[in-house]
């Protein structure tokens, strides 16, 4: 028989954590630190306005770009938040998750050959996203020195005349960095002069520790050219019920719902009843959930420099993303060791890309008393090495 | 006040028990500071006190709670306060509000049992001068206290990793 799985399923690389993902589950007692999603639980009153929606009948499709109250609300919440201003007509489209809006923008704009650069370390979908769309990802890295943020210079180094697009995620997976209005600027002005579309998942928007996130798509004339990512899942503690939105230009907007009405229809109408309820009523429940990360992560990464792995403080999302330099072992050693042998799980940064390599992402979406036992046994591991 | 007061105090809310120590790691202030912020905080009485929030049914040993609700004739000059101050003296008294609506006084209070609960109101409340009625409402079970859960929830299974 021949093989009938397609060239670009072969192409994609496996997942880089299987190996651990498989020998945590034969463990007792590990404690994670290796998991994107907030620990909290979906603050009460979503899941009622879910569950009361299901019990009056709410389980038919909803309109391709979804519930128009849903974006009536968010269209008005990305304004008063962000200064951020789009259309909730014809420039926004309710998503199953950001993983899809990131698909469908990524199909909407990168034809075959196309280079796509994507500020590494990053979330892991972006560069099989880019190459299932027939596209080229092509990695600009992001350092320590600059405290993990893009560098204009190192973007402007990696432009072809064959890039179409760059993928940029702040507040970052796995870093934690977080952009500012006069860090966006040098690369607005990059992406105009170049000509390049600017794909900005904006996920961790709302966990920001010092100030108030900037959206890429309100830096100078960078709106024209931006497909703005983002979901209710980190904000909210929703992951599980797969709501995410995309915006963007009409004409940009128009070519991912084509694509977005022939692969998910929409996204599921439980998920957007629960979304609206977010919006309307849950503001006091983020500001709290975003203030015990604030306490953890400072607790964190105090730690994490205290028994020698150096730490930049991130500004955003619920990651620490500490050097393994010192130890003498590389990431993947380093992980996998620490997960054998003092039970806790952390990924390694090199699955991120360029630029993660001698890291570890730690997620501090956890209690603050197993942070507190992970430093503990994070420092008996260093001891013992 | 600042923010990193109104950190404390959230901090404080939650688990009081934490020491000095763990409070400066989680809010980049020095033990010390800590400390010195926590004491003007409690002179200034914005701290009232520290307690421990129990789940006496488990414990075995129930208290019997109860709900006043009284009506009360306000005083001249003083309005409620004289009579809500007096009986908040009483040991029995755990919470005492005055609120809108059909009556003006909303009493918690708890006792060993149902007699010595009963016998407080007949006795001591009732009787007293301006509070013309009284309705008592016995707790049969206490679900949620100052905003903790008494109910066991089930826990949520995650992933060990995710992206």
């Amino acid at each position: 028989m021949r093989t009938f799985v397609s060239d670009r399923a072969l192409q994609i690389p496996p997942s880089g954590i299987r190996k651990f993902f498989d020998l945590a589950l034969t463990m007792n007692d590990v404690i994670s630190l290796g998991v994107g999603e907030p620990d909290f639980r979906t603050p009460w009153n979503i899941c009622e306005a879910g569950i009361y929606s299901v019990e009056q009948g709410a389980t038919s499709y909803t309109s391709n770009r979804g519930l128009q109250s849903l974006r009536d609300a968010l269209a008005a919440h990305l304004a008063s938040r962000y200064q951020l201003r789009y259309s909730a007509d014809n420039e926004m489209i309710i998503t199953s998750g950001v993983s899809e809006g990131l698909d469908i923008a990524i199909r909407a704009i990168v034809n075959p050959g196309d280079e796509v650069l994507i500020a590494e370390p990053s979330y892991v979908s972006y560069a099989p996203c880019v190459a299932l769309a027939g596209g080229i990802p092509v990695p600009v890295e992001c350092t320590e020195q600059d405290h993990f943020r893009l560098n204009p210079d190192k973007l402007q180094a990696k432009i072809t005349p064959r890039t179409k697009a760059l993928i940029i995620n702040f507040p970052n997976n796995p870093t934690g960095a977080v952009m500012k209005k006069e860090d966006l600027e040098p690369i607005a002005d990059i992406v105009t002069d170049r000509d390049l579309m600017l794909l900005s998942d904006e996920v961790y928007s709302e966990i920001t520790y010092e100030s108030t996130h900037v959206a890429a798509a309100t830096v100078k004339d960078l709106w024209e050219r931006t497909i703005t990512l983002n979901g209710f899942s980190k904000s909210y503690a929703m992951t599980g019920w797969r709501v995410g939105f995309l915006c963007a230009p009409k004409e940009i907007c128009d070519a991912a719902l084509k694509i977005h009405q022939y692969v998910m229809l929409c996204a599921p109408v439980m998920g957007q009843i629960g979304a609206l309820e977010a919006l309307r009523s849950a503001e006091d429940e983020k500001t709290s959930m975003v203030n015990e990360y604030r306490l953890r992560r400072n607790m964190f990464v105090a730690g994490l420099n205290r028994i020698g792995l150096s730490c930049h403080v991130p500004d955003g999302a619920f990651y620490a993303f500490p050097s393994v330099k010192g130890t003498g072992l590389s990431d993947a050693e380093f992980a996998e060791r620490l997960l054998r042998e003092q039970r806790v799980a952390v990924v390694p940064g090199s699955v991120f890309g360029s630029g993660g390599e001698y890291h570890l992402r730690c997620a501090y979406a956890v209690s603050r008393k197993e942070l507190t036992e992970a430093l503990g046994r994070m420092e008996t591991f260093i001891n013992g090495l | 006040m600042d923010d990193k007061d109104l950190e404390l105090l959230r901090i404080l809310e939650e688990n009081s028990r934490l020491s000095a120590q763990e409070i400066g790691s989680m809010t980049n202030l020095i033990p010390a500071e800590v400390e010195a912020r926590i004491h003007t905080l409690e002179e200034s009485r914005i701290i009232r006190k520290y307690t421990t929030v129990i789940n006496w049914e488990k414990a075995g040993n129930g208290e019997v709670s109860a709900i006043l609700e009284l009506k009360v004739s306000p005083e001249r000059d003083f309005g409620y306060d004289r009579i809500a101050e007096r009986l908040s003296r009483f040991r029995q008294v755990r919470t005492l509000r005055l609120i809108t609506g059909t009556y003006d006084l909303q009493v918690m209070v708890s006792g060993k049992n149902m007699q010595e609960v009963s016998r407080f109101v007949s006795e001591h409340v009732a009787p007293m001068d301006r509070i013309r009625e009284t309705a008592t409402h016995i707790v049969m079970k206490s679900y949620k206290e100052n905003g903790n859960t008494l109910f066991e929830q089930q826990e949520t299974e995650r992933l060990p990793y995710s992206f």
